[in-house]
């Protein structure tokens, strides 16, 4: 394997990487206030359609992106008016959303587009396009940093670079402003913040609304990235960026570190369809399965134990 | 004390959160431009109208029981068990080795020996997590969802590399001997002087799920392990002071929940395709957490449950074939059906306990 | 708030000195069928310490979270120095100068004192100025009223004195003008309990109003100025501390005579039934719970561990009762017991004739989802008059038998069908003593037995247990209630940090002396401090 070989596996665990990234930030700002999300994988889904049929209608994936933002805070909606407004269990309703949108958007996609639940293939300004950064051709040359600059930290979509960037400011967000203080104590101890006569309700709500977005940003870089929606093209991401959010022990800059552990892992197996080890030929159904391997192995608590914020999974009721 | 009378909270509740799924169901189907009055009649038709319709709703309710009551033991134990689908797949697999091990001489001797290998192979996939969320910890729902993933690729694998037969086209394992055929309603029902319809799937496994069934009920409600189960699933340090050990009450659950759903595979493999094919669980595994919910958790519930369920999913393929459809229309009627009896419970139960307060405040008056 | 607006209106009926600082006027709050307050009135001079005492489940909490705005009554009126305010919700009775310190306190323990103070009264967006603005107030407060903390420490390494500081200061950097208290002295050691009389001393004398929620009639005694006394929702007297008697209002309280004394003969102890040696206890999380603790219990005695909660009484009955693991030597009518857990568990230890009456009856004695009968085996469920063969369980002769016991023990209804959750505390106890006496065990752990309990079934509870003591079986009794030790034990230990403290005899000790033990005095510093007086 030489250097450039290595550079091109790492670019693209970044770009694989992305969409698993935004969809971990939506759990953690989920999670941190108290809500257990299952259904990020439906909420993905959702809007990797919604998107890319406005954009495949439109031409425009910008267009595309607004609708892909608004189906996924529209379950998001769903999930809070379920889980904190009728005080439901968290886990069936985000099974019942992930359902949902696997069988809403077959079923729309079809009376749509009659193409058997694809959405059309997107080409042009129907996808987001690569931002190629200063100087990115001129440093090109310089061996080892060159390459390096050129393949791996330039070409990437707005996406990956807005998907970066919400690392640092979740974690600001999170520890260094009034509303990250009130989304961490809703999420250990709701009934703190309700005597402090903050609305738990409300709190909770706009954690999901953060969800949303951030899962709408997630789902239309993925069916910009494929140039169209396939059925169940979510293929599991939702349920990965949980486990990563789990390893990532409900920290911002950790799960940078989770996600791209995932997307080189997805790099690799993508790259390499199968892998000869001496006699043993190791199968391509291996190579497939191996990000749900691996996510069981991280959840198997291998890492060490994570502590979730106290109070997730719970709905808040008032005690007599 | 209690605010509502026990059978609102058994039955009307349930079936209020079914009539308000099904007409947003409508709504979807009028969305997409369709007339949902048309599409009821087509399904009714397309299930019921014939004896051939009803084989079918029994042969999907039948794999739907299984799944069901695998969901429901897990769930009586506090285990959301959403891996029936690869447990089912996996059954699939222990009932093709043992359907395919002996040139069977008759199916009274096939069936029960493919029945432990279905179950085996069920409760083998659900032990994994099962130990994990035990001993680790490990969140049962994210681990049985990647076995489900794993699950499907194995198959492929093995589909491909072991069971294929060497020369054929199709990604499939031979077929089973004549000796492991299952007898469908078609030829049990013949000696009654019933013709019942001769391509319609439905077989003796149906019979299989309703023993289950009873036995569901005795397990969980009269034995002891069965108390220790629901006990568990109350109150995990209720139990502890009790003397119950929660992993073991962990593991038990979920192998039992896999065992279930392996057992569907004598269904669907063995009773109807008579050989193993890719992606033959057809998302059974998924629907019994519906079933499961709707049916609260309890053997009667969860028979109606998957006769309702049978109907969608032989009423949605003849939607598919006449109003064109897609089939992806029963998921989303299950998506809406956990949503609105599992997870908008509420939403449905505070204002009728309300009505009923009201009402018994007003006889008291 | 629109008080400012209106002032000029407002002028007419503006507050005078002499109006209270609260009036309540005819609040009443049903819970669906439940009727939790009716029709209540009281008025709350300024300055001044009023107490509300009563029964579990006679209102009180309710009362008082109509008027923090944590639940909205069904009618009345609340007047806050004589005007009236409509507390819609928290804020509102925080902006109307009212502090509420919960008996559960309401604090994020992976925050630090300052993150809990400022939460929810933070000034802006960012936190950097809204803490170091805090963090100067907070040192004034300290200093002010003895409520020294350490700002940046973690709630969850503070101890349950300093929590409850957190939350008193909380309620002063909001400018509480009157602050209540919902049962504050459960958790505290006696030492503690008068640190906390003397900071409420303080603030009455800087003005504030103070409400004292209790069911403690020595707390009545000791610092209100006024009293009321509430039973089943409704107000049924309100007094001048100083003109009543512990008796007059415990009769108040209960609408009958009260026997504060559990009449019992003097113990004639036999035999040693379980002897403890060097026992040592670690928690999951690897904090070392009991410290080396050794002790017996003989035949018809009942030891009493007194002690604050969480000094290690807890883990001693898990590891009796077989759901914890220990080191060290537990002798079972001489015969050792297994501690690792490896070969032991809750069942085996029943099996012993060690019968357990747990804690906390919710999470561990009772599975409220279950019926009565279903209760009335649990633990037991194994055992072999419970089956009706070798696979199903006796349903029908469980429900005979659960009949019988709920006669026996007079719990109300007697409905084995019932599930846990419909019955009241007090019967709620009455059924798992009665399953855990009527196994006919050798030796008998209780805790808090009388925790969240009326009157009346706390007097049947301690009849029950002493006799059970009277048939020559061996009580362990851990109770914070020190009242409850002093008149139910033959004798008397003190746990303080999971050690043993020292051990007396109820008649020749008093809360005075227990006080300092359970606080962690030792019996030679309390010898010292004798010897100087």
């Amino acid at each position: 394997m030489d250097y450039l070989t290595i550079i091109q596996i790492l670019d693209s665990s970044v770009r694989l990487a992305t969409p698993l990234l935004l969809t971990c930030l939506a759990g953690l700002f989920s999670e941190r206030a108290g809500v257990v999300d299952i259904g990020l994988e439906g909420k993905l889904l959702a809007a990797a359609f919604l998107s890319s049929a406005a954009a495949a209608v439109t031409g425009s994936i910008w267009i595309g992106l607004l609708a892909g933002i608004a189906g996924s805070l529209a379950f998001s909606m769903i999930h809070g008016l379920a889980s904190i407004t009728f005080k439901g269990d968290q886990l069936i309703s985000g099974v019942a959303l992930n359902f949902l949108a696997a069988g809403l958007t077959v079923v729309v996609g079809q009376s749509w587009f009659q193409l058997g639940g694809r959405t059309p293939s997107l080409n042009g300004a129907e996808r987001f396009s690569p931002w190629t950064l200063p100087f990115s051709e001129a440093l090109a040359k310089i061996p080892v940093i060159g390459p390096a600059y050129d393949e791996l930290i330039s070409g990437h979509t707005a996406l990956t670079y807005l998907a970066l960037l919400s690392v640092p400011l979740s974690w600001w967000v999170l520890y260094r402003s009034r509303f990250g203080l009130r989304l961490r104590a809703v999420g250990e101890n709701p009934s703190a913040v309700d005597t402090a006569g903050i609305s738990v309700v409300r709190l909770r709500y706009a954690a999901l609304v953060i969800a949303g977005v951030l899962c709408g940003l997630a789902g239309t870089y993925l069916a910009s990235l494929a140039a169209g929606f396939v059925k169940d093209m979510s293929a599991g991401r939702g349920y990965i960026a949980l486990a990563a959010l789990i390893f990532a022990k409900w920290r911002p800059w950790y799960a940078l570190w989770a996600t791209l552990l995932f997307g080189l892992l997805e790099a690799i197996g993508n790259r390499y369809q199968s892998i000869a080890l001496g006699d043993i030929v190791i199968p391509v159904q291996f190579m497939q399965a191996l990000p749900y391997i691996l996510t069981v192995i991280i959840l198997a608590g291998f890492v060490g134990k994570a502590i979730p914020p106290r109070a997730s999974g719970q709905s808040y009721v008032k005690e007599r | 004390m209690s605010k509502m009378p026990k059978w609102a909270d058994a039955v009307l509740i349930p079936l209020i959160s079914i009539l308000i799924a099904f007409f947003f169901s409508g709504v979807v189907i009028w969305a997409i431009g369709k007339d949902p009055f048309v599409a009821i009649k087509t399904m009714v038709q397309g299930a019921f109208g014939s004896t051939q319709g009803v084989g079918y709703t029994l042969y999907y309710a039948t794999n739907f029981i299984f799944t069901g009551l695998a969901v429901a033991v897990a769930y009586h134990a506090r285990l959301f068990n959403i891996g029936g689908e690869g447990q089912a797949t996996l059954g699939g697999l222990g009932v093709t080795l043992v359907c395919l091990a002996v040139p069977w001489p008759h199916w009274a001797l096939a069936l029960p020996a493919a029945m432990i290998g279905g179950a085996l192979f069920g409760a083998a996939w659900a032990f994994i997590p099962a130990w994990l969320q035990a001993k680790r910890g490990s969140h049962i729902v994210i681990t049985t969802i990647m076995f489900n993933y794993i699950g499907a690729a194995l198959l492929g694998y093995v589909l491909l590399n072991v069971l294929k037969v060497p020369g054929s086209m199709l990604t499939e394992s031979a077929r089973f001997p004549a000796g492991a055929h299952l007898p469908t309603f078609h030829e049990m029902l013949a000696p009654f002087g019933i013709n019942f319809n001769k391509n319609a799937p439905a077989n003796m496994s149906f019979l299989v799920a309703i023993l289950a069934s009873v036995a569901f009920y005795f397990l969980i409600w009269r034995t002891r392990l069965g108390y220790e189960i629901r006990a568990y699933g109350q109150s995990e340090t209720a139990a502890k002071y009790a003397g119950i050990n929660p992993a073991r009450i962990v593991i038990i659950a979920m192998l039992i929940s896999g065992a279930l759903a392996g057992l569907m595979a004598i269904n669907n493999v063995m009773g109807e395709a008579e050989r193993l094919i890719d992606n033959a669980v057809e998302g059974a595994g998924f629907i019994g957490i519906a079933v499961a919910l709707m049916g609260r958790n309890h053997p009667i519930g969860i028979f109606l449950a998957s006769i309702l369920f049978g109907f969608l999913y032989q009423g949605g393929a003849e939607l598919a074939f006449w109003e064109s459809i897609p089939r992806e229309l029963v998921v989303v009627i299950q998506a809406l059906v956990i949503m609105f009896t599992g997870a908008l419970d509420n939403m449905v139960r505070v204002p009728l306990e309300k009505l009923f307060l009201a009402f018994s405040k007003k006889k008291e008056a | 708030m629109s008080v400012q607006n209106e002032a000029g209106r407002q002028e007419t009926v503006a507050p005078t000195a002499s109006a209270p600082a609260i009036e309540l006027r005819g609040i009443s709050k049903a819970f669906g069928p439940v009727q939790a307050n009716k029709d209540i009135a009281i008025s709350v001079a300024k300055g001044s310490i009023h107490g509300i005492i009563g029964e579990n489940g006679a209102g009180k909490s309710t009362l008082m979270s109509i008027l923090y705005g944590f639940y909205k009554a069904d009618s009345g009126q609340i007047l806050i120095n004589g005007k009236e305010v409509h507390i819609t919700d928290s804020q509102a009775a925080i902006a109307a100068g009212i502090g509420m310190v919960f008996q559960h306190f309401k604090l994020v323990e992976n925050f630090t004192v300052l993150e809990n103070v400022i939460l929810g009264a933070e000034d802006g967006g960012l936190l950097k100025p809204s803490l170091a603005k805090a963090r100067k107030l907070l040192e004034q407060l300290s200093d002010e009223y003895e409520l020294s903390v350490d700002p940046d420490a973690l709630i969850e390494d503070l101890s349950v004195g300093h929590q409850q500081r957190v939350e008193i200061l909380k309620a002063l950097y909001r400018q509480a003008d009157i602050l209540i208290l919902d049962e504050p002295t459960g958790v505290l050691t006696p030492a503690e309990a008068d640190h906390l009389f003397r900071i409420l001393e303080g603030l009455k004398e800087q003005g504030k109003t103070i409400i004292l929620i209790t069911h403690k009639l020595r707390e009545i005694m000791e610092i209100t100025d006024t009293v009321s006394v509430m039973r089943r929702g409704e107000m049924t007297a309100t007094v001048k501390t100083a003109e009543t008697s512990p008796e007059e209002l415990a009769e108040l309280m209960v609408g009958r005579k009260v026997l504060l004394r559990v009449d019992k003969k003097p113990a004639t102890p036999g035999k040693p039934v379980v002897q403890i040696e060097n026992l040592r206890v670690v928690d999951e999380q690897k904090v070392e719970r009991v410290k080396g603790v050794s002790f017996e219990v003989r035949e018809g005695e009942i030891l009493g561990i007194a002690g604050v909660a969480g000094n290690g009484q807890t883990e001693l009955l898990e590891v009796l009762g077989g759901y914890m693991s220990g080191t060290g030597k537990i002798l079972i009518n001489g015969q050792e017991i297994d501690l690792s857990g490896k070969h032991s568990n809750g069942q085996t230890r029943r099996a012993r004739g060690i019968s357990h009456v747990p804690e906390d009856r919710h999470d561990e004695g009772l599975i409220l989802e279950f019926q009565a009968w279903e209760n009335m085996v649990f633990g037991y469920h194994h055992a072999p008059e419970y089956q009706k063969n070798a696979l199903l369980m006796d349903n029908a002769g469980i429900k005979a038998m659960t009949q019988k016991s709920m006669d026996k023990f007079d719990v109300r209804p007697p409905n084995p069908k019932l599930e846990a959750k419909s019955f009241s505390g007090g019967n709620q106890q009455k059924i798992v003593l009665a399953r855990e006496i009527e196994r006919n065990p050798d030796l008998l752990l209780v805790g808090q037995p009388t925790r969240g309990v009326d009157i009346g079934a706390i007097e049947f509870i301690h009849q029950q247990i002493v006799a059970l003591r009277d048939q020559g079986k061996a009580i362990l009794l851990v109770s914070v209630e020190l009242d409850e030790i002093l008149s139910l034990s033959d004798r008397i230990i003190v746990m303080f940090d999971g050690q043993i403290m020292g051990e007396r005899r109820p008649a020749e000790t008093n809360e005075g002396e227990l006080g300092l033990l359970m606080a962690g005095i030792t019996d030679e510093k309390t010898e010292e401090a004798g010897a100087q007086k």
